[in-house]
C-alpha cells in the first residue's frame, strides 16, 4: 500500500501541491485526473522519487521512503515522451535496468537478453528487438518503454500521460491492453491523465485534482454520478451549467420552478449542473426550459442538439433520441431536466 | 528534415556565383596554396629539413603538449558547465552563461596580458610564486592557461543547446531503472551528446594549436622552450627564413584542412542523426 501524508510542494511562489493525503491499495489501478497545472504530474514524480516534497511523507507498505531516491524505490516509470535511449537497440533498452545492477546482482549478458526478449514478447513486440527506437511507431515505442520499466520488476508502475502522444485509435487499443497487463502481472499502477474519458474507462478509482488539491477520490461511477464539487462536476464528463436561485427550498430559473431538489442548499444564487442525456422533451410550462436550437448533429443513437436558453450566451448541449426528427436551427424546444445537481455559485467563480 | 523543408533552388544568377567563388578563391584558396608553394619552393629536401630542425621539433612538441592538456581540461569544464546550465536551474545561471562567452568577446592579447598581470613577477601572485619557485609566465603553465582561456567556449557552447533540447527525461529514465548518477552519465548522457561533443573538441583543438595572440603575450618567445608552432612561424618569418616558416605553417594548414574534413563528416553524421531522432 502506498500512503501519502500531507504532501506539499512549491516552485518559487507557485504552489504545485498542498496538503495531499492519499492511500493507494495494492493491485489498484488509479488515475490522477486534472487540467494542466493541477499538480498531478508533480504528485506522480513525488511518488516515484523524481521530485521531493517540501512537506509531508511518502510511505510504501508502511516503510517511509520520503528521502529515498528513485533508484532505490523499485518503481517503474513510463515517461510521456517515452524517453527511450536512442543509441541503444530495443533489446538493450529493455535490458538496461538489469545491466546497471551492481556486480554480483547483475545477471549474465545472455540472461539479460533472454529476459528482455521475454518482456518484448509480453508487450507483443517479439522480433523487433534489434531495431532502434527511431524505427518504431509511437505505439510501439510506448510498449518498449513499458517493457523497459517492467524489467526491473517494480512493485509499482507509474505512467505519466501514457497515451498523450498517440492517435485516437492506437490510444484505445493500448488502453485496453494496458488494463489487461496490469491484471495479468498483479501490479499496482498509477497513471496521470487530463482526459476524463480515459480515467473513467481505465481506472478502479479516480483522483480528481485542481490547483494542487484533491477535489474528489472515488470510483468512476461515484465521480461521474455524484461529483462532490462544482469543479468535479464541470470537469468530468459533458455538463451544462445554468444560473438558478434557491427560494424557500425550491429551485427557480427566472420565474419558473425547476423540478430539482436543492438537497438542503441554502437560499440564494446557485448553479444547476445537468448532463446532456439527463433531459427529455416535455410540454411547455412552468417546469420546462425553452431552448432555441442553433445546431444539431448525429452522435451515436442520439441527436446532439446545441442551443441557448433564456437568451443567455452560454451554449447548452442536450442529447435527444434520434428516432424523432432532426431538430433544425431556430426551432424552439421545451426541455425537462430529469436529473441535476446544485452547486454554490461561488464555486463557479473559483474556476 | 533539413532536406525537405529547405528546397534548394538552382542558382539563377551566374554573376552571383562567380562573385562568391571568386572571393573564396582570392581570399581563402590562394593563400592556402601559397603556403604549400612557398614551403616547397626549394624542394622536399629543404622542406623536410626545416621540419626536423630542433627548434621546430620542440615547437611542434610544445604545441601538442599544450593541446593535450588544454583540450581535456576544456572537455571536463565544458561538459560540467553545459550540464549545469542545460539541466538545472540555479541562481547566477545567466551570469555563468555570459561568462562562458567572455573569451570570444575579449581580444586574446588582453587575455594574455591579464595572466601576466596576475601571475607575472610584478603581478598579484608574483611574490608568492617567486617564493615557492613556481614560474607560470614565460613558461609552459602560462601557455596552457592562456590556451584554456581562449578555447573555453568551444565545447560548452556546442553542448548547451543540444543538452537543453534533449531535456532531463533520458537521465531520469536511467535513474528510475536503477542506474547510478555515473552510469546515467556514461551510458545515456554521453552517447546522446557524442557527436556534438566531438565537434566541439575538434574546433577546440584547432584553436588550441593555432592560438597566437594570448600565447604570444605569456610565452616570452624562448626558442626551443616556450615557442609554439604559430610563434615559431613568426620568428622564422621575421628572420627571412621563408621556406622554414612556410614549412611549419603548412603543418598548421594541414591541421586546418583535416579539421574541416572531420567537421564535414561530423556535420553529415550529426545532421542525419538529428533529423531521424525527432518525433
Amino acid at each position: 500500500m502506498i500512503t501519502l501524508d500531507n504532501i506539499s510542494k512549491h516552485f518559487g511562489n507557485f504552489t504545485a501541491l498542498s496538503g495531499i493525503d492519499l492511500a493507494v491499495r495494492d493491485g489498484e489501478f488509479l488515475a490522477l485526473l486534472g487540467p494542466s497545472g493541477s499538480g498531478k504530474t508533480t504528485l506522480l514524480r513525488i511518488i516515484a522519487g523524481l521530485a521531493f516534497p517540501d512537506e509531508g511523507r511518502v510511505s510504501f507498505n508502511g516503510e517511509d521512503v520520503t528521502d529515498l531516491k528513485v533508484a532505490d524505490r523499485k518503481v517503474g516509470f513510463v515517461f510521456q515522451h517515452y524517453a527511450l535511449f536512442k543509441h541503444m537497440s530495443v533489446v538493450d533498452n529493455v535490458g538496461f535496468g538489469l545491466s546497471v545492477r551492481r556486480r554480483g546482482q547483475r545477471p549474465l549478458k545472455a540472461d539479460i537478453r533472454a529476459r528482455a526478449h521475454e518482456l518484448l514478447d509480453l508487450v507483443q513486440l517479439g522480433g523487433l528487438g534489434e531495431r532502434y527506437p527511431a524505427q518504431l511507431s509511437g505505439g510501439q515505442r510506448q510498449r518498449v518503454a513499458l517493457a523497459r520499466a517492467l524489467a526491473v520488476e517494480p512493485q509499482l508502475l507509474l505512467l505519466d500521460e501514457p497515451f498523450g502522444a498517440l492517435d485516437a485509435k492506437v490510444r484505445k487499443e493500448l488502453r485496453r491492453w494496458l488494463r489487461q497487463l496490469h491484471e495479468q502481472m498483479g501490479l499496482t499502477s498509477i497513471f496521470v491523465t487530463h482526459d476524463q474519458e480515459e480515467a473513467l474507462e481505465l481506472a478502479d478509482r479516480v483522483v480528481v485534482m485542481d490547483k494542487g488539491k484533491i477535489e474528489q477520490i472515488g470510483t468512476p461511477e461515484e465521480v461521474y454520478m455524484a461529483p462532490r464539487s462544482g469543479f468535479v462536476s464541470g470537469f468530468v464528463g459533458d455538463i451544462n451549467s445554468l444560473a438558478v436561485t434557491v427560494v424557500d427550498g425550491k429551485t427557480r430559473w427566472h420565474d419558473r420552478m425547476i423540478d430539482i431538489d436543492p438537497d438542503g442548499a441554502a437560499d440564494g444564487p446557485a448553479r444547476l449542473d445537468f448532463r446532456p442525456h439527463d433531459v427529455a422533451l416535455g410540454a411547455e410550462g412552468s417546469g420546462s426550459l425553452p431552448m432555441v436550437v442553433t445546431s444539431a448533429y448525429r452522435k451515436g443513437g442520439d441527436w446532439r442538439v446545441e442551443g441557448t436558453v433564456g437568451g443567455a450566451a452560454r451554449v447548452i448541449e442536450v442529447d435527444l433520441p434520434a428516432d424523432g426528427p432532426q431538430p433544425r436551427a431556430g426551432q424552439r424546444l421545451s426541455l425537462r431536466i430529469g436529473r441535476g445537481r446544485l452547486f454554490r455559485e461561488d464555486e463557479e467563480a473559483r474556476r | 528534415m533539413i532536406g525537405s523543408t529547405h528546397q534548394r533552388r538552382p542558382v539563377r544568377s551566374p554573376l552571383l556565383l562567380t562573385l562568391a567563388l571568386g572571393f573564396l578563391a582570392v581570399f581563402l584558396l590562394l593563400p592556402l596554396i601559397t603556403v604549400f608553394v612557398e614551403a616547397l619552393a626549394k624542394g622536399f629536401g629543404e622542406y623536410g629539413a626545416a621540419l626536423v630542425q630542433p627548434d621546430a621539433i620542440s615547437a611542434i612538441k610544445l604545441t601538442l603538449l599544450v593541446a593535450a592538456i588544454s583540450v581535456p581540461l576544456n572537455i571536463v569544464f565544458g561538459i560540467a558547465a553545459a550540464w549545469a546550465i542545460a539541466k538545472f536551474d540555479f541562481p547566477g545561471k545567466s551570469i555563468l552563461t555570459t561568462f562562458i562567452d567572455l573569451p570570444f568577446s575579449v581580444s586574446p592579447v588582453v587575455a594574455g596580458l591579464v595572466y601576466v598581470l596576475m601571475f607575472g613577477m610584478q603581478g598579484w601572485f608574483g611574490p608568492w610564486l617567486r617564493e615557492h619557485d613556481i614560474q607560470i609566465i614565460f613558461a609552459v603553465p602560462g601557455i596552457v592557461l592562456a590556451t584554456v582561456f581562449v578555447t573555453f567556449p568551444f565545447v560548452a557552447r556546442e553542448l548547451i543547446p543540444l543538452m537543453q533540447e534533449q531535456g532531463r527525461d533520458d537521465e531520469e529514465a536511467a535513474l528510475s531503472l536503477g542506474a547510478s548518477g555515473f552510469q546515467a552519465f556514461w551510458r545515456v548522457t554521453l552517447p546522446n551528446i557524442r557527436w556534438g561533443l566531438l565537434y566541439g573538441v575538434l574546433l577546440c583543438n584547432a584553436r588550441a594549436m593555432g592560438e597566437f595572440g594570448a600565447v604570444s603575450v605569456v610565452s616570452g618567445h624562448l626558442r626551443g622552450l616556450t615557442n609554439t608552432m604559430p610563434l615559431h612561424v613568426e620568428i622564422l618569418y621575421n628572420e627571412y627564413n621563408f621556406v622554414a616558416a612556410f614549412a611549419v605553417a603548412s603543418l598548421l594548414a594541414l591541421l586546418a584542412l583535416l579539421t574541416l574534413v572531420l567537421k564535414s563528416i561530423l556535420e553529415w553524421r550529426y545532421g542525419y542523426n538529428h533529423g531521424s531522432a525527432g518525433h
